[in-house]
């Protein structure tokens, strides 16, 4: 429920209501319109949701309605770098559970949440197309294939040198 | 025509009818939690959510739920063979399985449709058990959500959204974890709420109910030291004998000051009389508009709207900041009663506004947050000290053990119980404006008028016009009820497409007759139609039916705020509006 208080741009709202515009504003577009906008914020703030709200013309609570519904949509902002776990039938039965946890146990965060320091954030995808690399695990765009429990520190430590 | 049997009784209906009406018209209830239907008002809520009224249709595998499920021919369809029965009961217990079992002290107890069909179905048991939802509780000025009691019917979303279109009201989250709520789960203060109260005048359980304020009234009524006076909105003498088995439609004045005077109160006085004021004021700013803009005067704002309604008030400074000089400055009736009461009246009685406890009985559940607002105090003390419900009367009225039915009529104190015809119609859609051009017009064209019924500013449609002639100037004249028809209305004056000189607007369906304060209607229009015709009998027996004719109206101008719209009556009976449109804040 909780959201970082941002004050938007005059910049990013046009890019916004652009975004809009390009589904003609239409109400039944908006589970599209949210992709895009997330797409662009890394996340949806209750700022941008009230701007699509009277882009779209429908209500603000409608457009939190569909928000909370989806648990592809969130309003928390990502990590620096978004760590996804892939939960499809392959990897989860060749142990992406435990490597969940191990992600779990040394960023002291649970799914969908982001570290502290802002640095990761935790997700769960279902199936990015490598099952013959599973247990995969991606990190922004980065793969990683047949990840097993004790190379998640390996993973991090990777991100965690000042670069 | 199509034709299908139903309980083995021949039906014929007509092609898009539903499984659920063509029952009812052979005499079939089958029961529901979330439908509801009001003909009349073309209001309908069908989200097939509840499964309370699965029937089985032969030839089909799976039970149908018999709200959405349209006829067709040659169906045959049973409502309550063992397989419906045991479904049926299923779906109800599992609908408890999820629900608190404190019926004995919640409020809606006796009056809840969930309550109530768990009796007709026979449920002595629920076998299942397991993990319930829990919310928190929701306390706002007027209205209280308790979320563990809702059903998620979708009833009062719908209200909100598609009939008044406010858009507080949304179904968040998913499965175990999904609850009606206000946009990022904020609480209803902080939304846009506007308390209209038409999401518990619909709510089937005790999720959304009022806030009750009648111990703060019985404890007012033990102090020895105050002085304890009541008004009584229009609306309520028809809907109030509701509550005590009376038939809808019922005119129960005489029995309610009887009763108002056995609770106690010293005096027993009407908002009627402060709704002939408030013609007394807003008519004279109409003519007053009028006549400037007649003249050329390019900087006045028309057309002039209705300020009566403090749901529609609350609208229109969440979502219309643009416009908030067009609305008459006018307060409300309960307002400028409960300024009249400790000015006026506590001069005569020589007592101290401190000492003055004012209550007001209102269809009305935005007159809770209305009496609350600062622009209505003086030092901290509210003009109104507490506004109950026509349900919650109807509650201090059992508690002091009077049988309602059985008194006898009694009579308004005076000065301020003394009304006409015109007051009272404030309590139907159009009313108000009915009742400002029976006086407007006297008073601008200085003739007696012929017939004081406006026929054509009457009626249930929900956005209505007409014009009346001035004698030669025609008055072009825009009525909406229900928010949603108020905002179309409104999108066209901005517009410049509504070319209206006034208007009139209530937020509730019907008027005030159809306030989220009022008895339950559990989906009965035809409630609503008898109280209209109940007000509408109650104009016509009254000797004097113009509000400028009120011999105490007269009285007040003469000793107290000179004429109409003067500095006194600034002062004391008009107010402006806010801007309330900020942004979004979560804690």
């Amino acid at each position: 429920m909780a959201s970082v208080n941002i004050k938007l741009s005059d910049q990013k709202i046009a890019q916004l209501q652009a975004i809009c515009k390009e589904f003609n504003n239409d109400k039944g577009e908006l589970i599209n319109v949210l992709h895009k906008a997330q797409h662009l914020f890394g996340y949806l703030p209750a700022e941008v949701q009230e701007v699509i709200a009277k882009e779209l013309k429908t209500s603000l609570a409608h457009v939190y309605g569909v928000v909370s519904f989806y648990s592809f949509f969130t309003m928390t902002p990502k990590g620096e770098h978004p760590i996804s776990i892939c939960m499809g039938t392959a990897c989860y039965v060749r142990g992406a559970e435990k490597v969940l946890d191990e992600f779990k146990r040394i960023l002291k965060v649970k799914v969908g949440e982001t570290t502290e320091d802002g640095k990761f954030s935790l997700s769960c995808l279902r199936c990015v197309g490598a099952c013959g690399l599973a247990p995969v695990v991606m990190v922004g765009e980065k793969v990683y294939g047949r990840v097993a429990p004790d190379g998640v520190k390996d993973i991090l430590e990777e991100y965690s040198k000042p670069q | 025509m199509i034709n299908l049997t139903i309980d083995n009784k021949k039906v014929q209906v007509a092609k898009g009818t539903s499984l659920l009406d063509a029952a009812k018209t052979v005499g079939i209830n089958i029961p529901t939690l979330c439908y509801l239907h009001l003909h009349d008002l073309e209001i309908t809520n069908k989200p097939a959510g509840c499964r309370i009224c699965v029937v089985e249709v032969k030839g089909r595998r799976n039970l149908a739920p018999a709200c959405v499920t349209e006829c067709t021919e040659g169906m045959e369809v049973n409502t309550h063979n063992i397989r419906v029965l045991n479904a049926r009961k299923t779906v109800m217990e599992l609908i408890l399985s999820d629900h608190p079992t404190d019926c004995l002290v919640c409020p809606k107890s006796g009056n809840c449709e969930l309550q109530t069909l768990a009796q007709e179905l026979g449920i002595r048991q629920i076998h299942y058990q397991g993990e319930q939802s829990h919310y928190r509780e929701d306390t706002s000025p007027a209205i209280i959500r308790d979320v563990d009691k809702c059903i998620m019917c979708r009833r009062c979303e719908m209200m909100c959204n598609e009939v008044q279109t406010v858009g507080v009201l949304s179904a968040v989250n998913r499965g175990f974890m999904s609850v009606v709520a206000p946009a990022f789960e904020m609480n209803l203060d902080h939304s846009v709420c506007t308390y209209c109260g038409q999401c518990v005048a619909v709510c089937p359980t005790g999720a959304l109910t009022e806030v009750d304020h009648t111990n703060n009234v019985i404890r007012a009524l033990a102090d020895p030291n105050k002085t304890v006076i009541v008004q009584t909105a229009p609306a309520v003498r028809a809907a109030l004998g509701e509550e005590f088995g009376l038939k809808p439609g019922t005119l129960v004045t005489g029995k309610m000051v009887s009763a108002l005077r056995r609770l106690g109160f010293d005096y027993v006085f009407d908002t009627d009389f402060a709704a002939d004021l408030t013609i007394m004021e807003e008519g004279t700013e109409l003519l007053d508009r009028l006549s400037r803009h007649l003249k050329g005067d390019k900087d006045v704002k028309l057309p002039i709207l209705t300020s009566c309604c403090p749901g529609w008030v609350n609208f229109f400074e969440h979502q219309f900041p643009d416009m908030l000089d067009i609305p008459s400055t006018a307060r409300s009736p309960q307002q400028m009663f409960g300024s009249i009461a400790k000015t006026y009246f506590a001069d005569k009685l020589g007592i101290k506004r401190e000492n003055m406890v004012v209550v007001s009985i209102m269809p009305c559940l935005a007159k809770k947050y209305e009496c609350s607002r600062d622009e209505f105090k003086v030092d901290g003390n509210p003009d109104v000290d507490f506004a109950v419900s026509t349900r919650e009367l109807a509650n201090l009225i059992k508690q002091a053990n009077i049988d309602f039915n059985s008194l006898v009529d009694e009579d308004f104190d005076r000065p301020l119980g003394e009304s006409t015809g015109a007051a009272v119609i404030f309590g139907v859609t159009g009313g108000v404006i009915e009742a400002a051009t029976r006086t407007a017009y006297e008073v601008y064209t200085g003739k007696k008028l012929e017939k004081v019924n406006f026929d054509q500013l009457r009626g249930m449609e929900w956005v209505r016009s007409a014009t009346v002639d001035f004698d030669g100037l025609p008055i072009k004249i825009g009525i909406a009820h229900g928010l949603g028809n108020a905002r179309k209305l409104l999108e066209a004056v901005r517009e410049g497409k509504a070319d209206f000189h006034a208007i009139e607007i209530m937020a509730c369906p019907g008027g005030c007759i159809g306030g989220g304060g009022q008895p339950l209607h559990h989906g009965d229009s035809s409630i609503l139609k008898a109280r209209t015709a109940a007000i509408y009998r109650e104009d016509e027996s009254k000797v004097i039916r113009k509000s400028h004719e009120n011999p105490f109206i007269i009285q007040l101008y003469e000793e107290f705020l000179g004429k109409p719209c003067s500095h006194k009556s600034h002062q004391l009976l008009h107010t402006h509006y806010f801007d309330k449109s900020k942004p979004v804040e979560i804690e």
